[in-house]
């Protein structure tokens, strides 16, 4: 008989015979437009590619520069005190989805240290950088949020951008003790990690201890000093999160295509099917026709 | 020039044998990155600085001015820098991270020449102290400019 194909059985309800073979107008249009949708994922994926190749190469200086800046705080081993109550939260992602679990694991990340913070008592406040990331915490933590930064993700980020995003942040009127920067560090093609950096403010660098070390510092030194470190960290968390979004939408996109390329392959096979049990069937009807006569 | 990588030591261990981390980078070129150089000339806010290895921690803000380098071998190389931080940490390593950084056979003198009539016209006409101040910033840039092409 007619050969049922059991992907379209799948849909039918149990009780009764329901005819829901997909007619051949059904399969032709599903057919078209899986194969649209496969054509955009393509070239959404070479898009992709070529953009982190370009993000890749700017992040090789970057990363000099991002641990050049935080080399200060390693090495004089400077901390914040503990009982600091203001923190400040800077989540790196950006305006654009489809690139894997880029937004939900900053936004995770965060959801846990405000969890933590909150519980001790602090006060937390968050600067949102790319607008998935605003709308993933905007429903719950809403309260939290201090500033938000769009227009992030078409044009890979310059220090212009860190620098505008650091004068905002320390304008803003928020005295923050204690900051930290989440973003997704690019680790290679295929991974990348969420991570923490602690950011310092004025005063805490001006009570640390091991300061006293570095000779001939005044005040302003200092403040332009951790200014400029603030807008290099934040410059360095760009490109690193800008690397792994294009990574992560590569690989989004690839495995889309590729998922897009087998029901492809089974529709037409259901196409093809169905075509046949239309033909055979109109010709049963002429013989059976011609037959009566 | 000669970029060497050496693992700079970590810790508070005062480097031996004269040698000195030295890393430069700008947020789009790394010039120098963990090398081993013998001398640094800085220009910064407080006055220009020689930085040798075993030079005392210290944090400086750069002004507008060339950066020259000395390396091993004795031969020097000379950069613009616009501004930026620099921190000698108490292992002798030196982290000089400037916002915009030239090398000196890329600048033109008679663009630098135009900005700067430009800018000196636009103080008389600058408004508010923003940017009052930032025509200052920009006639000092320039004015750093022509000195070191000259």
């Amino acid at each position: 008989m007619f050969a049922r194909s059991g992907f379209v059985l799948l849909f039918e309800p149990q009780w009764g015979q329901v005819r829901n073979m997909a007619t051949l107008k059904d399969i032709t249009r599903r057919l078209k437009s899986i194969k649209n949708i496969q054509k955009i994922t393509q070239s959404m994926k070479m898009v992709a590619a070529a953009k982190y190749a370009r993000a890749e190469r700017e992040l090789k200086p970057a990363r000099v520069y991002g641990t050049g800046a935080l080399a200060l705080y390693d090495k004089a081993e400077i901390e914040a005190a503990e009982d600091q109550a203001k923190h400040l939260i800077i989540g790196v992602s950006s305006d654009r989805g489809l690139c894997g679990g880029i937004h939900s694991n900053v936004a995770k990340n965060i959801r846990n240290q405000i969890a933590e913070l909150t519980a001790a008592g602090k006060e937390v406040k968050i600067a949102t950088i790319g607008e998935k990331l605003r709308s993933l915490l905007y429903r719950n933590y809403g309260s939290h949020l201090l500033l938000t930064f769009k227009e992030m993700g078409r044009k890979p980020p310059t220090f212009g951008d860190a620098s505008i995003i650091a004068s905002e942040l320390l304008s803003s009127g928020f005295e923050f003790d204690k900051g930290a920067v989440v973003f997704n560090r690019f680790k290679s093609v295929i991974s990348y990690s969420t991570e923490a950096k602690p950011v310092f403010s004025f005063d805490t660098l001006t009570n640390s201890e091991n300061l006293s070390i570095y000779d001939d510092i005044d005040a302003d030194v200092l403040r332009n000093y951790q200014e400029f470190s603030l807008a290099n960290i934040i410059y360095w968390s760009l490109k690193e999160s800008t690397t792994s979004e294009q990574s992560a939408r590569m690989t989004a996109m690839d495995s889309a295509s590729k998922n897009a390329s087998e029901i492809i392959d089974k529709l037409t096979l259901t196409y093809n099917r169905t075509r046949q049990a239309v033909i055979t069937k109109e010709l049963i009807e002429i013989i059976s026709g011609a037959a009566a006569l | 020039m000669k970029v060497q990588t050496s693992k700079s030591f970590i810790g508070k261990v005062p480097s031996s044998a004269g040698g000195m981390s030295f890393t430069f980078a700008s947020p789009t070129e790394v010039y120098y990155m963990e090398a081993n150089v013998k001398q640094v000339d800085v220009p910064t806010m407080t006055g220009n600085f020689g930085i040798l290895p075993a030079h005392v921690p210290t944090l400086q803000v750069l002004k507008p001015g060339i950066v020259t380098v000395f390396d091993e071998e004795g031969a020097q190389s000379k950069y613009f820098v616009s501004s930026g931080s620099m921190t000698v940490n108490a292992d002798s390593s030196v982290q000089l991270l400037a916002e915009e950084a030239a090398a000196l056979d890329e600048l033109d003198i008679t663009a630098a020449k135009a900005n700067l009539d430009k800018a000196n016209a636009e103080l008389s006409s600058a408004s508010g102290e923003i940017e009052r101040a930032e025509v200052l910033i920009s006639i000092e840039a320039h004015e750093a400019i022509i000195k070191a092409l000259e």
